[in-house]
This record gives structure tokens, C-alpha cells and sequence, in this order.
């Protein structure tokens, strides 16, 4: 049972300091979680707290591999208009 | 009789001193210690601004909290706005690199913490930079911007700091405006959405406020205008954070292009124009001291206001350097009584009416109309005419009017990308440039070329390149007078009166 860290992470440090349990760790290209360590915050709180602050959507996974915090969940963009725009800037 | 077109005469009422920012002085009506804090601030005194720069150390990543015309996955050289980096400091670099800029451009006179995330979400690294540079640099004056969530709880700490000066994003104080603008916020441990969110910013945002100002720090307000979602309401915040002691309002305008990503650019929500802007802080002047110069920096900016040089201290050629910072701090403090000499000299002329240009009063009697005109000026510092169209990535625009100048603000004309054709804007600079003077009567540069000055005629903006050198608003209010008895502003009455 661990969070797992991937490619789309911003290393934006927020993460870091509020792990309960020391198990992200600064690395390139992008931070970690250490399996061994993660608790996913249990006992601790009640959320897990990398995920609770990460402003990414889908960088953090929780442990069947899943986005925490899925497409559009942060940001408030539905994922379609998201596409569109994308779509419409990569034809100019 | 005669009266001196650079003053406000009183009896034309409508704009006194000290709301209308950017005539002589608009920090005029403050106490003399605050005056004394700010006058060689370039964010904070519009005059500072011609001849003091600033930088900012990008050591601060993480962010509490989510603002829709942000996008922290954004990076990009080309790019020059808040929230945008190249690369991040330790707080021992950003030591390094603050003193080999003070060293190598001694009119550095203000190091900011701004980002790129929030610096008080990054108390230990924004703290370990203030308290070693207020140690290493004591000539240097330390600044910070937050989006004030954590505030409150870092106010004595800042004050330990030598930290006098603090900018506290605040656009609303209504949490259901508050509900539109930022998604969630991260607080107590928890992710936490919409109005609630909002109402704990405010709070936070508020109390922070407060406990700053009853500690004599200053504290200047920014909010970003974001038309639609909170334009109206910014004239309440104005309002509110005059009343708890906020001593500068610094009103910007949304930046929102899908590029960007952020969910104003995506979702199509609109920046304001010029005009809107102008007008919107016209609104909130009667209330408060606005700024209007702001050139909305990245989060490691260095340089004057609207420029960068920071391609010249990277971290591998600040590595290089050898820095004898006591040398430096004498070279600065005679780099820096030369600037004050130039000031108050340029003071003296204005004061004695050496460059004034005179209208008698009795010829603004026969017009009762008599137009208001925005005139552009491209500078490079110095508070006067001194830059090459061609040359010019944003121009100074003032109003001229019978009242007297007074600064509006700055217009670039890269409009936040610098970016080349691999950006794909097909748009050539002249053409950028033009849409960039829109509304304007005229334009004051130290030169301008044939096919620009061409260019500009075609579209009725008088070139003029006989002002080269002189001192800004001297020349604004000589070459208005020019245009006036030309004939220039006659058929631009409407249009211009529109806009002012």
C-alpha cells in the first residue's frame, strides 16, 4: 500500500515537507515516494497529504495505479474543452 | 495669466494630488517616513521607476493554493509574467545571485521573494534567503508577495527579517466572488473547494493585512482584473484594504491565453483592455493611491521595471563570479546619490518652470473642451526621452489635458510573449506595435524611422522625435500643446474622450 509519484510531477516541493512518514524524497527528473515508507497517511490523517496539496492532476497514483486527483478535478477545466483548446493551438 | 500646464490648477476639482497617480508625485499626500521608505522603490513610486531596478530570487516552488489564471506546469523562456521561472534557487544561490547583481547593476535597489509558488507556503527557504541577505547586503531593501493564506501566522517572523515592504494579492472579499476565482485551497491538512475555501483566504488574507499594518510594515495591495468575475467589486476591495491601512492599490489585468493553460485561457475568459483598465483605476483612485506602472514581472525578473537581464546572471555564471561585496556597497551608494542628485535636479527645473510649457488661462476659457489625449513615450530610464522607436518593447502612456500629465501606465508591445515566429504570431513588431498605441495621439521617442513614422500617420498617431532627451512629463505636456494648436486632437475628440 503506497502512493506512487510519476513523469508529470512539476517538482514543486509542496509535497515534501508534509509527509508524516519521510517518504518523498528530491530526485531527478522528478521526486519519489518510497514504497517501503508510505502509508498512504493512515493513523496520521485522514487524507493522504501529497495528494491533498499536489496541484497536478494525475501525478500522483494511489495504489491500483489510479489518479488521485483525476483529469479536470484540480483545475476545474473539463478535460474535453482541454483537449479542444490543445487541439485548436497545435492546428495553428 | 499664466498657468503652468504641468499642475493641477483647484479649481478644476475632480483629481486631487494625492488619488491621481503618476502627476508629480502621487506618494505626495503619505507621511514623510513612509515617502522616505518608498523613494527608491521602483514598484512602489512611480518616479523611482525611471531610475531604480529590481530582482526577484525564484526560491519559493510550492503554492497552498489555486488561482485560475495560474498554471503551475508552465514554463517558458519566451514568457515574462508572474508565476514563470527558468530556474529555481536554493536559498544559497539565491544569496549568490542577489549580491553579483547588486554588484554588477548598482541601481538594484529591491530584492523580492514572488514565487514562483507562494513564498510564505515556502516559509523555511523564503525566511534562510531574507535572513542572510539582510546579514550580507544591508543596502539592499527585502521584499515579499503572497497570496496571504499563511500569513498571519509568518507576520512576526517577516518583521524579524528587516522586511518592510509586503504585497498581498487580494482580489475579493466576497467569498462567492471569491468562489469563481480560486478552485480550492490547501488548509489544515486538507484540500478544500469553493465559497469556504474562498472565506478562509479572505479571512486570512485580512487579518494579515491588519497585523502587518499595526506592525508599520508596508503593504501594498495587488488584484488582478478579470472582467465579468470581479471588475465591479475591485472598487469595494479598494475601499476595504484603504480602511485597514493598505497604502497602495495596484489594480493589473488578467493575463488569460489557452496556451498558457490555465482555466481562464482555456475557457475563453477575456483580459481587459487598456481602456477598461484605465478606467477601472480612475474608479478606484477616488478611494485610494493608485499604482499604475506595474509590469507584472516574472518570479526571477532582474533589471528596471520591463526589462530582464536575468539571461546574464544564471546560476553557472554567477558561479563564476568573484564578488567584494564591501567594494560594491561603496560603488552602489555613490551609484545611487548620483541618481538622487539627477532627481533633484530634474525636481529644480520642473519646480522653477525651466521645461514647462505655459498656456494661458484665458485661452482655456475660449475651450471649454479642450481634449484629453494619451501620448506614448518609449524610455530607457533616466525619466526621460531617451529610447528608439524601433528599439521600444513598451511604451509609458500619459493623458494630457488641460489639468496637467498625469502617468496612465505602461503597454508592451511584446504583450507577455517575446517569443519569434516559431511562436506562430505572424504579426510583424510594427504592426504589434501600432494595435499596442491604439488611442494614443501621439508618440515621443529620441528617434523614429521613416517607415514607422509612416506608419503611424496612416493610423493618425503623431510621431515626434524633437523631445528626445528632455525630461518625460515635460515634453508630454510641450508636444500636447503642439498637437493642440496643430490641429491634431481636434477629430480625435470623441474617440479620445472615450477613452479618458
Amino acid at each position: 500500500m503506497a502512493l506512487k509519484i510519476i513523469e508529470s510531477c512539476v517538482n514543486c516541493w509542496a509535497c515534501e515537507p508534509l509527509c508524516p512518514s519521510g517518504a518523498i524524497f528530491e530526485a531527478r527528473p522528478h521526486f519519489i515516494i518510497d514504497p517501503k515508507r508510505c502509508t498512504e497517511c493512515e493513523g496520521d490523517h485522514a487524507q493522504p497529504q501529497c495528494a491533498e496539496i499536489c496541484p497536478i492532476e494525475g501525478a500522483i497514483l494511489n495504489s491500483f495505479g489510479e489518479p488521485v486527483n483525476p483529469p479536470g478535478s484540480l483545475t476545474g477545466i473539463p478535460p474535453h474543452r482541454l483537449a479542444e483548446a490543445m487541439a485548436e493551438i497545435r492546428a495553428r | 495669466m499664466e498657468l503652468k500646464v504641468v499642475e493641477t490648477p483647484k479649481e478644476q476639482g475632480g483629481c486631487s494630488a494625492s488619488s491621481c497617480g503618476g502627476s508629480a508625485d502621487q506618494l505626495a499626500h503619505l507621511p514623510e517616513a513612509i515617502r522616505e521608505k518608498v523613494k527608491n522603490h521602483p514598484c512602489y513610486s512611480e518616479q523611482a521607476h525611471h531610475h531604480y531596478a529590481r530582482m526577484h530570487v525564484a526560491v519559493a516552488p510550492a503554492c497552498n493554493i489555486q488561482c485560475h489564471y495560474c498554471n503551475r506546469k508552465y514554463d517558458c523562456a519566451n514568457e515574462s509574467r508572474p508565476g514563470v521561472v527558468s530556474e529555481l534557487l536554493t536559498p544559497e544561490q539565491a544569496v549568490k545571485k542577489t549580491l553579483a547583481v547588486a554588484a554588477n547593476i548598482p541601481q538594484m535597489t529591491v530584492l523580492g521573494i514572488a514565487g514562483p509558488g507562494d513564498p510564505l507556503a515556502n516559509p523555511e527557504r523564503t525566511l534562510a534567503t531574507f535572513r542572510a541577505l539582510s546579514e550580507q547586503a544591508p543596502d539592499i531593501k527585502l521584499c515579499v508577495s503572497t497570496n496571504g493564506l499563511a500569513l498571519p501566522e509568518l507576520v512576526d517572523e517577516l518583521c524579524q527579517h528587516n522586511i518592510d515592504h509586503v504585497t498581498i494579492t487580494i482580489n475579493c472579499v466576497d467569498p462567492d466572488v471569491g468562489a469563481k476565482i480560486y478552485p480550492w485551497i490547501f488548509w489544515q491538512g486538507r484540500r478544500i473547494r469553493g465559497r469556504k475555501a474562498a472565506e478562509i483566504l479572505i479571512a486570512q488574507q485580512q487579518k494579515g493585512l491588519e497585523m502587518l499594518t499595526a506592525r508599520g510594515v508596508l503593504v501594498k495591495v495587488n488584484s488582478v482584473m478579470i472582467p465579468g468575475v470581479n471588475d465591479e467589486h475591485l472598487k469595494e476591495v479598494s475601499k476595504v484594504v484603504k480602511a485597514k491601512g493598505a497604502f497602495l492599490h495596484n489594480v493589473m489585468p488578467l493575463i488569460a491565453e489557452a496556451e498558457h493553460g490555465t482555466f481562464y485561457g482555456v475557457m475563453g475568459q477575456r483580459s481587459p483592455d487598456a481602456a477598461e483598465l484605465q478606467a477601472l483605476q480612475d474608479a478606484c483612485a477616488g478611494d485610494m493611491n493608485m499604482m499604475r506602472h506595474c509590469r507584472q514581472c516574472r518570479a526571477d525578473a532582474v533589471g528596471m521595471l520591463g526589462e530582464d537581464r536575468g539571461d546574464e546572471f544564471t546560476l553557472e555564471k554567477i558561479e563564476a563570479m568573484e564578488i567584494d561585496y564591501a567594494a560594491a556597497m561603496e560603488r552602489r551608494a555613490e551609484v545611487h546619490a548620483r541618481i538622487e542628485a539627477e532627481r533633484a535636479e530634474q525636481e529644480r527645473a520642473k519646480a522653477s518652470g525651466g521645461n514647462v510649457a505655459f498656456v494661458s488661462l484665458d485661452s482655456l476659457r475660449a475651450r471649454p473642451q479642450t481634449p484629453k489625449a494619451l501620448i506614448a513615450v518609449s524610455t530607457q530610464g533616466g525619466g526621460v526621452v531617451n529610447q528608439h522607436f524601433g528599439h521600444a518593447r513598451e511604451f509609458l502612456v500619459y493623458e494630457a489635458s488641460a489639468n496637467g500629465v498625469r502617468f496612465i501606465g505602461p503597454r508592451r508591445v511584446d504583450a507577455y510573449c517575446s517569443g519569434d515566429d516559431t511562436c506562430g504570431e505572424a504579426e510583424t513588431t510594427l504592426q504589434r506595435t501600432i494595435k499596442v498605441l491604439e488611442g494614443c495621439a501621439g508618440v515621443l521617442s529620441a528617434k523614429i524611422g521613416l517607415p514607422p513614422w509612416e506608419a503611424l500617420e496612416a493610423v493618425g498617431i503623431q510621431p515626434s522625435g524633437e523631445y528626445a532627451w528632455e525630461p518625460i512629463e515635460e515634453a508630454v505636456a510641450a508636444f500636447y500643446q503642439e498637437l493642440l494648436k496643430g490641429g491634431h486632437l481636434d477629430q480625435r475628440d470623441e474617440r479620445t474622450r472615450e477613452v479618458a
